[in-house]
């Protein structure tokens, strides 16, 4: 019996152990897919070496399979910005702008970046970014890189952060110092 | 006597010779502007030349159908990058432009003279920190980060002002990443093409170039279930003159074989069929020689037009050929004396007729005009002095008389039938007096000879692309492009309150672009001196995060300015602004310039030119006006119906006054206009019953109706004057001169072209009808020769 218990204990040790070794990027991503967001509000701020405080900004974020994201903004000022697929339009006091991510890489960036993450889009991320991952599954930190030197100009690195449920925090580092962080929190779907 | 004849002989191989070396340096031209009127006034010459050189006729609309969305976005992509590396076109554009990249750091060195924001109030303190505020608030947004960069040059935000205002407010929505049709099935492009829409060969060599780009890049692409759709005012051009050569072509080979088969069934002598076209070549190759000289250009449509001169120069040696006397050599004095002085008078009434044309104004008719008077001309002169010398001694054709005592004994039973012809030509009057608000069409669209299905495929496009209304637009006109832009400007002021109440949707102004001088001085004048601005903007930015410290460069920059000089448009050369401003700022040939405003309308309405000439006359601007393209066209048009109905009864009254001189008898005179007058009127009707409102071309050809059928009336008069045993004959003249009208009239009538297809129609059943009625109408006892009597 007790060879029993310590014979079941072990085993769920070995696979508790196991499941650890396991979690990897690969695991991350396939449980953020699951858990995919539709809503989302966001808190963010810009810190700038040009400004003396932060620039703030919070609204919502909406995603919708498989690649549209839209990023609506409601203070200081409401504005949108709607990716989908290549496209980003961005519309800001009546005025819309279309462009495609294509044609500019210093927005593709930074949407790319963060659609691939909520979406759990592994595959797309890795294209552009190498990815690094700490901590577990309740608390992890998903540390990216831009695979591309050029990039590296723009955007140092991205982190980001969440637990079981998702992405909670995510910090843009560009290379010259300024950084943003926004904070999601999930809301009812 | 054999001395003359050699003479003539001579003279006439001279000519041939002559006209064939003007014929050999012929430039043929095929664009339609030639049926638009010469434009006597500078705005209607400014319209023409709009049409034929504007930035509007540069425009190419190119569609790409068929596959998938993502198949036509790659094929569109491949085709804009293919036409922008290619010298015919000045730029090829499939969606919104990134934003001036290759101009920004133009835009941003000049942006105080080009920001429409630079006015005393921006530099105030509040004004400073309203903008100052604004572009923090950006930086908060998602492209923030594209504007960090610019921030301590420009905190106020004008580069993004200046680029703002240029951009295309608003164009077709996006698929894919390119330009797409509402219902998404199009992927549109727009390219221009470096050549002026009237220089159709080039246009012809764009088109070609922007197919074979196509096949490329499809097939590159792998979109081969693609198709391309091209439309524009060059690309119609090109596709009306391939129409128009193919249709001439067409036209002249089968009036040819029918005129042929006729005369030859008739003569059954291939040497007479010979002879018989040697007038009527003669007179084509000196009908184009002389339009050559006196136009410097031969049109596609003179030339079409020119194969119902086989029908009508072939009646002379028709006559000369049947008319001789039994057993008598053709040509000689016996027909000099008995019927070449009705031939003569019948030419001279025709070539009044024609003489109408000349005087029309729109220069593709005068060109008719020239041509059938020196064609004509040419053909009875060959046929009196030349063909009777060609003949050989014995020369035969079918005898044709049987036919004639045929024709006779029909005519006697007509005449008893004269009634009907009164009772038609009143049934006539009737139909054009009911319908005499509707008669005319005073449209231009009637000439349109592009296929109603271009034409649809161009409106459907220009519809899904078409930003600016392509039928109102505002010019201003004066000595300099200055004082042009100037105008521009006070206009831009007052549509801007017609956007801001609702009534317009935007315009396109090239004061955008390129701002006058004086308003370039007067923004720069605004900026506040170094000193004072440093002052203002310490207190503007109290409580923002933004410290003047960083912005030293902002303060030298504007200092800078404040010293600099105006962009001039040398400044812009080789830019998209430059390329942009092409078509909405120019000189016209007498050095005048046009700054063109294009006018948009809200979406889902339309313009409403009441208020846009109410705010164009409040700017006071002098020379300004706003052009409805269409309504200004027909007007024009109308104006030119009004002269050439003038001119057709000009020419009226110069074939009555002739006949008045060569009959000396009204009597003879009302008996020779009697079937004329009867079959033009019938004409009219039959056209407004069939549903068709009259053009100008149907006025030509009720013209040519009486030039025509005068030759006939003439006979029957003389018939009507001498009765002798040539009657059968001369009817029997008449009767295959009249087929030889009708037929290549009717094949006329067959034409996709409009212009000619209105002529055809027009005179073959108008010359058909002239003859029926000139035999009923004959006077006197029936018709028959002395030896029946």
């Amino acid at each position: 019996m007790r060879l029993a218990a310590a014979l079941l204990a072990g085993s769920l040790f070995l696979t508790w152990s196991a499941h650890c070794a396991d979690w990897d990027v690969t695991r991350l991503f396939e449980s953020l897919a699951a858990h995919r967001p539709e809503r989302a509000a966001f808190k963010e701020k810009k810190f700038f070496a040009l400004l003396d405080r932060p620039v703030e900004s919070s609204g919502e974020l909406q995603f919708t399979p498989p690649d549209r994201l839209e990023k609506r903004t409601v203070l200081p000022k409401p504005e949108s910005v709607v990716v989908e697929g290549d496209m980003v339009t961005l519309e800001r006091g009546g005025k819309r702008r279309t462009m495609r991510l294509s044609d500019n890489q210093q927005v593709a960036v930074l949407v790319e970046s963060l659609r691939a993450t909520l979406a759990g889009d592994l595959r797309g991320l890795t294209r552009t970014y190498s990815a690094q991952l700490e901590g577990s599954p309740s608390s992890w930190r998903l540390l990216l890189r831009p695979l591309d030197p050029a990039l590296g100009t723009l955007v140092e690195r991205i982190a980001f952060a969440g637990d079981a449920s998702g992405v909670r925090n995510v910090e843009i580092f560009q290379a010259d110092g300024d950084r943003s962080v926004m904070a999601i929190s999930p809301l009812a779907k | 006597m054999i001395a003359a004849r050699r003479l003539a002989i001579g003279l006439w191989l001279a000519g041939l010779v002559l006209c064939a070396l003007q014929v050999a340096q012929t430039r043929f031209v095929a664009d339609l502007s030639a049926f638009l009127p010469a434009a006597p006034t500078a705005e209607q010459r400014f319209l023409v030349d709009q049409l034929r050189d504007g930035a509007v006729s540069r425009v190419m609309l190119i569609a790409i159908e068929g596959a998938d969305a993502p198949a036509r976005a790659r094929v569109s992509r491949a085709l804009a990058r293919s036409l922008g590396s290619d010298p015919l076109f000045t730029s090829a554009t499939n969606g919104v432009p990134a934003g001036f990249e290759r101009e920004r750091k133009l835009l941003l060195e000049h942006r105080y003279a080009l920001s429409p924001n630079v006015a005393p109030g921006r530099f105030s303190v509040e004004g400073l920190r309203a903008a100052i505020g604004e572009t923090l608030d950006l930086l908060a947004s998602p492209v923030g980060l594209l504007v960090k960069s610019l921030v301590a040059r420009d905190p106020t935000g004008e580069t993004l002002a200046v680029i703002d205002q240029m951009r295309p407010a608003q164009g077709p929505r996006e698929v894919e990443g390119v330009w797409t049709s509402a219902d998404g099935n199009r992927a549109l492009l727009v390219a221009r093409t470096r050549a002026t829409g009237s220089d159709i060969d080039a246009q012809e060599r764009a088109v070609a170039a922007v197919e074979d780009a196509f096949r490329r890049v499809s097939v590159e692409s792998q979109a081969a279930a693609t198709r391309l759709l091209l439309t524009g005012p060059g690309v119609l051009t090109v596709r009306g003159r391939a129409m128009i050569l193919r249709d001439v072509e067409r036209l002249a080979i089968a009036s040819t074989l029918i005129v042929a088969t006729l005369l030859l069934l008739v003569y059954r002598s291939p040497l007479a069929l010979a002879l018989g076209l040697v007038p009527v070549a003669t007179g084509a190759l000196v009908g184009i020689a002389a339009v050559s000289l006196g136009f410097g250009v031969v049109h596609g449509i003179t030339l079409g037009f020119g194969t119902t001169l086989i029908g009508e120069a072939v009646d002379y040696s028709i006559y000369l050929f049947v008319q001789a006397e039994r057993g008598e050599q053709a040509g000689d004095s016996a027909w000099l004396a008995g019927f070449w002085p009705t031939i003569r008078l019948g030419v001279l009434t025709s070539i009044a007729g024609f003489s109408a044309l000349l005087f029309s104004g729109l220069p593709g008719l005068a060109q008719l005009g020239l041509y059938s008077i020196a064609g004509l001309a040419a053909a009875a002169a060959v046929t009196r002095w030349v063909l009777p010398t060609l003949l050989p001694r014995r020369f035969r054709i079918h005898d044709i008389s049987p036919l004639g005592e045929r024709l006779a004994a029909i005519a006697n039973a007509a005449s008893r039938l004269r009634w009907l012809v009164g009772a038609a030509a009143i049934g006539a009057l009737v139909v054009l007096a009911v319908h005499r608000d509707s008669l005319w069409d005073p449209s231009l669209a009637s000439l349109n000879p592009i296929a109603k299905h271009d034409r649809q495929i161009d409106a459907e496009l220009r519809a899904a692309l078409g930003a600016s209304d392509a039928r109102l637009l505002v010019a201003a006109t004066a000595a300099n492009a200055e004082a042009a832009l100037e105008g521009a400007e006070r206009i831009g002021q007052r549509l801007d309150e017609l956007v801001a109440q609702g009534k317009l949707g935007g315009y396109e102004s090239p004061a955008r672009f390129l701002p006058s001088a004086a308003m370039q001085r007067a923004r720069l004048a605004s900026l506040p001196p170094s000193a004072e601005l440093r002052v203002r903007l310490k207190a503007a930015l109290s409580g923002l995060p933004l410290r003047a410290e960083r912005l030293e460069p902002f303060l030298a920059d504007v200092d800078r300015a404040r010293s600099s000089a105006p962009v001039t448009r040398e400044d812009l050369g080789g830019t998209a602004l430059d390329a942009a401003l092409e078509g909405l700022l120019f000189q016209d040939g007498a050095g005048r310039w046009t700054a063109i405003v294009g006018l948009r309308p809200q979406a889902g309405s339309r313009l409403d030119p009441a208020a846009l000439r109410d705010a164009i006359a409040a700017s006071g601007v002098p020379g300004v006006a706003l052009i409805d393209m269409r309504a200004e066209l027909d007007r024009l048009y109308a104006g030119y119906l009004d002269r050439a109905l003038l001119m057709a009864l000009v020419g009226l009254l110069a074939i009555v006054a002739l006949l008045f001189i060569a009959l000396r008898s009204p009597a003879r005179v009302a008996r020779v206009m009697a079937p004329l007058a009867a079959g033009v009127l019938v004409v009219a009707a039959w056209h407004t019953l069939g549903g068709t409102r009259l053009s100008l071309l149907h006025l030509v050809g009720l013209l040519l109706v009486v030039a025509i059928g005068s030759n006939y009336a003439l006979f029957f008069d003389r018939l009507a004057q001498r009765r002798d045993a040539s009657t059968p004959r001369t009817l029997a003249s008449l009767a295959l001169a009249n087929a030889t009208t009708v037929a290549s009239f009717g094949v006329l009538s067959l034409s996709s072209i409009p212009v000619l297809e209105a002529i055809g129609s027009t005179v073959a059943v108008g010359a058909f009808l002239t003859l029926i009625f000139s035999f009923a109408l004959c006077p006197g006892t029936p018709l028959s020769p002395p030896e029946h009597t």
